[in-house]
């Protein structure tokens, strides 16, 4: 398969009146043509900010990609100038946002918010402009498009804004789409038809896409790989079935664990206790020792290597080490 | 919009009645009357002109009689310079109070405007605190001592703007200069804060995301949003500038309309007075108006018709 996105070691650090934060500290993956990865991880484990740094969107000051770098296409975003970045931007690397209520210009119609995108990356008409727009606003399910592109943000519902949004993003055919919790903010039928409506662009246009949600409800549905972040690493990674059946990470059986399901009693619901490690200052160890329910001395003092399980499982954890493996043998 | 208008205008009718029925009786109600200062003249004298002017009858007939010539757009006769009526005062003074009062809106809008957007894309930068102290400063020092050290500096010690008058585009700067620095520091000082704000906002990162250049980002999506408040003061700036201009005019010697404001206050020029304040006070009514209209224009969300649609 073509790799279309490649993620070396990727460190972002941000500067504060607290000192600096590690936000992201090593992130490495890649993505796959037409594929969908899925990041997940609870709030403030750096899946955001890995996102927006791939299309240099972290605010900077007080960010800063540290270290590592970000292949698209042969080229290394990292080093690329401001003004070859915005070429990128939207043109091969879009990204959808959280919230839809706040992420479209109250002022400006959705028509010409869609047309500026095209205009912007393409020598084109402005006529011609808008028939892609058209096509596009038909595409996510815009019923009524001609005379609803006249209309302004607020005469959308969420919803509808939502794929106005992902039309947005999809218009000048990316090969990567970002989106950065693309449900979160939806109700749940919506969310399960803006799902549907990825799979099904992605089956249209083979677009590749990075999806960042904490909700494996989500990841369920869509993602063909997963990568498990925890305090700005990637602890986990693998083919979706291998991390639903065969979770190697505590962090990760703790994740799948804490999700309610309906064969079982509430009562089985656990969640995981304690709270993720201050990144001022994050732990030599494994940043989840803490919370581990198998920690053992080594886990405090050195961070584990990674153990690949097959051919894109892997795992960062010291119970992977064969002299864990056999402690555990011994106790059973 | 045409039902909002027509409630808009009803409304501004009332809005003046109530400034003319106040400004009547206040007016009455200061001590003195026109005639208080010539001495010379004997008391049947005083009578007749009392009588001539009707200042002789019940406040109520005078009143009601005022109330006529308003709706008939005729102000009088002013009692001191008994050779002009008001309208005749107002139309020679206006234009050229107006014409100091727009250019003075002009430059402090624009002015003020490139100055908070400048600092607000240069947030905690060099430019931006060099930008909010002149601001500060502007706000601070009122415009008539601004005026007197721009005469002083520029006119008298470096000589090469002309000192006081109204007669070419030359003599014009200072008094622009005098009267724009405030409002202008104002309307910078808004349109940083809320375009730190807006910048902040999820459809700029979106417009980032698409790859538009930081020139489209800052004036198509960030600019409309962020001067809404902007606008907002703007009603409020135009009616300082207004009276920011009775002073300056009287300190550079211009023959616009504070002139005959001031003096008809000092003298009881009752007609003067009462034209002075109606049509300053219709002026700021309008300004007010023009700037609701421009909320709907710049911002969809606000539905100027709200009641009839629902």
């Amino acid at each position: 398969m073509e790799k279309v996105l490649e993620v070396k070691d990727l460190n972002v650090t941000f500067t504060t009146y607290g000192g600096e934060v590690q936000a992201v500290r090593g992130v490495s993956f890649d993505l796959f043509k037409g594929e969908t990865l899925a990041i997940v991880g609870e709030s403030g484990c750096g899946k955001s900010v890995t996102s927006q740094s791939i299309m240099r969107l972290i605010p900077s000051p007080p960010g800063r990609i540290a270290d590592g770098s970000v292949l698209f296409k042969g080229k290394d975003l990292t080093k690329l100038k401001e003004s070859e970045m915005r070429d990128i931007r939207g043109a091969d690397i879009s990204m959808i946002f959280q919230d839809p209520m706040t992420a479209l210009n109250p002022t400006i119609t959705i028509g010409e918010q869609i047309i500026e995108g095209i205009m912007q990356h393409e020598t084109i008409y402005r006529q011609d402009a808008r028939k892609k727009a058209l096509e596009m606003l038909n595409l996510v399910g815009i019923p009524n498009p001609t005379e609803r592109l006249k209309h302004y943000p607020h005469q959308f519902s969420g919803g509808m804004r939502q794929r106005i949004v992902i039309a947005m993003a999809l218009v000048c055919e990316p090969e990567v789409l970002i989106a950065d919790e693309p449900t979160t903010a939806l109700d749940v039928t919506i969310q399960a038809q803006i799902l549907d409506l990825f799979k099904d662009i992605q089956k249209k246009t083979g677009v590749s896409i990075i999806i960042i949600t904490h909700d494996l409800g989500v990841v369920a549905q869509v993602a063909d790989r997963i990568a498990v972040m925890y305090a700005g690493k990637i602890v986990e990674a693998g083919e979706r079935r291998e991390i639903f059946y065969n979770p190697q990470h505590p962090y990760t059986k703790g994740l799948l664990n804490s999700v309610p399901r309906l064969d079982l009693d509430g009562a089985d619901l656990i969640p995981i206790g304690g709270s993720p490690p201050d990144l001022f200052a994050p732990p030599t160890g494994c940043p989840f020792a803490a919370r581990c329910g198998y920690a053992m001395e080594v886990c405090d003092r050195v961070y584990p290597y990674k153990t690949h399980l097959s051919r894109d499982h892997h795992v960062d954890c010291w119970l992977q080490d064969e002299r864990a493996q056999k402690m555990l043998a011994g106790v059973k | 919009m045409t039902g909002y208008i027509i409630k808009r205008l009803i409304a501004m009718v009332v809005t003046l009645w109530f400034i003319i029925t106040l400004t009547f009786f206040l007016m009455h109600s200061i001590p003195g009357s026109p005639f208080n200062e010539e001495r010379n003249t004997s008391e049947a004298v005083q009578r007749n002109m009392e009588k001539f002017y009707h200042l002789d009858e019940p406040l109520y007939v005078q009143y009601g009689m005022y109330l006529k010539s308003v709706a008939t757009f005729d102000f009088g006769p002013s009692i001191k310079k008994s050779s002009q009526t008001v309208n005749e005062m107002l139309g020679r003074g206006f234009p050229v109070s107006f014409e100091l009062g727009i250019v003075t809106l002009i430059v402090a809008v624009f002015s003020g405007i490139a100055l908070g957007i400048i600092a607000a894309l240069r947030h905690n930068g060099f430019i931006d605190y060099l930008a909010m102290t002149i601001a500060v400063l502007g706000i601070s020092v009122p415009n008539f001592v601004l005026a007197t050290l721009l005469i002083q500096q520029l006119a008298v010690n470096l000589a090469i703007l002309p000192v006081a008058t109204w007669s070419s585009p030359k003599h014009m700067i200072l008094p622009t200069l005098a009267l724009a620095t405030g409002p202008m520091a104002i309307i910078a000082r808004l349109t940083r804060s809320s375009m730190l704000e807006v910048l902040t906002q999820d459809y700029i990162k979106t417009a980032k995301a698409k790859g538009l250049s930081p020139v489209k980002i800052v004036f198509k999506h960030a600019l409309r949003n962020a001067l809404l408040p902007v606008v907002t003061v703007l009603g409020s700036l135009a009616a300082s500038i207004l009276t920011g201009t009775f002073v300056i005019e009287k300190i550079f010697a211009i023959p616009g309309m504070g002139k005959y404001f001031v003096e008809s206050i000092n003298t009881r020029d009752y007609p003067v007075i009462m034209g002075t304040t109606v049509f300053y006070s219709s002026i700021l009514i309008i300004m007010l108006f023009l700037v609701d209209i421009a909320y709907g224009v710049l911002d969809p969300r606000i539905k100027l018709h709200k009641k009839e649609a629902s």
